[in-house]
């Protein structure tokens, strides 16, 4: 293991992955430092959700390595597993368990024991309590704790997702497009919101819009044709030709 | 610990249906034993046993709801855990019988003496205790289901395949069970019983015996099924049957919550079925039937499925058409069964239970919303109400 891996909270290098023959990923190189807010943004099919299905488990590399926190070999571990070791995920399309109340929702997300017998004698303990309505606060669904979250608006979804996600208390956070479909209003609060999670932990968000990215003011990556293009300031990274050609310019 | 669970698991439906079920275990029996035959309230024995039978498949269908209604495994394969439970506990019978049998060894069942067997086979040991055959009606079901669970779940077999696959177990026991040489009757099965615990099966008072167990047990699985889907396993339960993979990057080991419900319902299976064989009298490889797992899919899909009460109302009352049905019209149940299917999937998805539920609280919602006093909550509970 060179030194450079030790220290960085997620490691990957010359990822490699195809599909049918199609290369979603041609040895991609990246590395997140621990308490970074990050921005990944790229054309279609340039390999953003493949690299996050990689680094979740949900997808094995071809060639390449996957560490997290220096070393644990994250393509030798499974979905569950990879939750479990601390590693967050939030899907494009918000998807929240909608035949369950917005409390329950926090509560199956909470990061506590998920074996079967933990699960089945499982008490609702004063701590966990004061926890999930700390949650509710921080993401503004208080009065609708009882409601279903099939009955929440788009907005709150997404919003009951990232709640979700803080009760996983993981450390690292993966965030596909959090802003799609949101109002100007909702999107500002976003930024805002992804900022103050990013304080305790580390985020890499997948985003198209720029002006949120603009809101983030962040470290940017731009990922095309399954490697890395451009990596540096939103500035710096707008005014690379070659991201003009292959991503803003069109 | 179990205690808080046992206490989650009791709502008012929970405990008014156990209740019920209590009091029928008691009130069946008297008034088939202390009334008089020509009495109005006598229960005859024969109505005794065709609803301790019912019972049973209220049972199945309870067992088959906690894994499809709740956790979303189809399993086209359920009968196959209930027919092993009824094995189980036709070998236990037929241990009973003796040297009563038409060959009159004391050791070997009549047809193992027709097949000129001269000892017995060693799957056969154990079963003249009662103790012994009651452990593998629940052990033989939930092992089969485990190992079956174990790799269809660890390889993410989902949703028409995995019917599809129980659907295949349960024939391959079907055909292996037809088979003489496999030491369970062949073709026939095992009948002509004569005792269980020392008492005579065709007496009244067995009978009425039979039934009160039938609807303790129904009681008791209703109780724990409530408790599993009320804790928050089965809150995963639920989550994972709507979005699989969400739950996974949560951090729950998927397979392991859906192997563990399999299991505990295959075994639930396995005693409603050791229940049936000593009130029919008899079990043969015909129980193992594709046909007969469907119809069990069907009785969930009547009643509601998702709900606890659901499967054992449409159980029930399937069953109970399919009594007065094939009396008056024998031919044409199966085409009435197939229409109430179609039926029920077309216009009542949650079935007789989920909708009667869903109606009531709709009402208790907007009457909710339609006090004054309630006003302020008005706004909230719109959509609801406008549905």
């Amino acid at each position: 293991m060179t030194e450079k891996t030790t220290k960085s909270l997620l490691y990957l290098d010359g990822v490699s992955v195809s599909f049918d023959g199609f290369k979603a990923l041609n040895s991609l190189s990246f590395i997140v430092e621990p308490g970074e807010l990050r921005a990944i943004i790229g054309p279609n099919g340039a390999g953003k959700t493949t690299m996050m299905d990689i680094i979740t488990g949900k997808t094995r590399p071809d060639a390449g390595a996957v560490f997290f926190k220096g070393d644990i070999d994250l393509t030798k571990k499974d979905e569950a597993e990879i939750a479990q070791l601390g590693i967050g995920r939030k899907f494009q399309k918000p998807t929240v368990f909608e035949s369950h109340t917005v409390w329950d929702n926090l509560e199956l997300a909470l990061n506590r024991s998920r074996g079967v017998f933990a699960t089945l004698f499982y008490r609702l303990t004063g701590e966990d309590k004061a926890r999930i309505e700390e949650i509710l606060t921080t993401v503004r669904l208080t009065a609708r704790r009882d409601d279903l979250a099939a009955n929440l608006s788009h907005g709150q979804k997404q919003w009951l997702e990232i709640g979700m996600l803080l009760a996983q208390e993981p450390e690292l956070l993966l965030v596909d497009e959090p802003v799609a479909g949101m109002t100007d209003a909702e999107t500002a609060e976003t930024a805002v919101l992804l900022k103050e999670i990013a304080r305790t932990r580390s985020v890499v968000v997948v985003e198209h819009d720029m002006g949120f990215i603009r809101d983030l003011g962040v470290k940017v990556t731009c990922l095309a044709e399954g490697s890395v293009l451009a990596e540096g300031s939103i500035d710096f990274v707008s005014n690379d030709p070659k991201v003009i050609e292959n991503y803003l310019g069109r | 610990m179990i205690t808080s669970f046992l206490i989650k698991s009791l709502d008012r439906t929970i405990v008014v249906t156990v209740a019920i079920l209590l009091v029928l275990a008691a009130l069946v029996p008297a008034l088939n034993l202390l009334t008089a035959p020509d009495h109005p309230l006598h229960v005859p024995t024969y109505l005794v046993s065709l609803f301790g039978k019912y019972l049973t498949y209220a049972l199945l269908a309870l067992a088959l709801d906690l894994v499809w209604g709740f956790c979303g495994i189809l399993s086209l394969g359920h009968a196959a855990f209930f027919a092993l439970g009824g094995y189980a506990m036709g070998m236990y019978l037929m241990r009973q019988i003796g040297a009563r049998g038409s060959y009159g060894n004391p050791l070997l069942p009549d047809f193992m003496v027709f097949l000129n067997w001269k000892e017995l086979p060693w799957f056969w040991y154990g079963f003249d205790m009662f103790w012994f055959a009651a452990l593998m009606v629940v052990l033989v079901p939930g092992l089969i289901a485990f190992v079956f669970g174990w790799f269809a779940f660890r390889s993410r077999v989902n949703g028409v395949y995995l019917s599809i696959i129980t659907q295949a177990m349960t024939y391959a026991l079907l055909l292996a069970f037809f088979r003489n040489d496999m030491g369970f009757g062949g073709n026939n099965g095992l009948t002509d019983f004569k005792d269980i615990l020392g008492f005579n099966i065709q007496a009244d008072g067995t009978r009425a015996a039979l039934f009160a167990a039938s609807a303790l047990a129904l009681a008791v699985s209703l109780v724990i099924t409530s408790g599993i889907v009320r804790s928050k396993f089965g809150k995963v339960l639920v989550a994972l049957r709507d979005a699989e993979s969400r739950t996974r990057f949560l951090g729950y080991r998927v397979e392991h919550m859906k192997l563990f419900a399999f299991t505990v319902s295959a075994m639930m299976a396995g005693v409603a079925g050791a229940l049936y064989v000593p009130q029919v009298g008899i079990i043969n490889p015909g129980e193992f039937e594709p046909g007969n797992s469907i119809e069990v899919v069907i009785w969930t899909a009547v009643g509601g499925r998702g709900t606890l009460i659901g499967p054992i109302v449409g159980a029930i009352l399937v069953n109970g058409g399919k009594s007065i049905f094939t009396a008056a019209f024998p031919e044409f149940w199966l085409f009435a069964l197939g229409g109430l299917f179609v039926l029920v999937t077309l216009f009542l998805p949650k079935g007789v239970v989920g909708t009667a539920q869903h109606y009531l609280a709709r009402r208790r919602a907007y009457r909710e919303t339609s006090r004054p006093e309630n006003a302020t909550g008005l706004a909230d509970a719109e959509p609801l109400a406008a549905e």
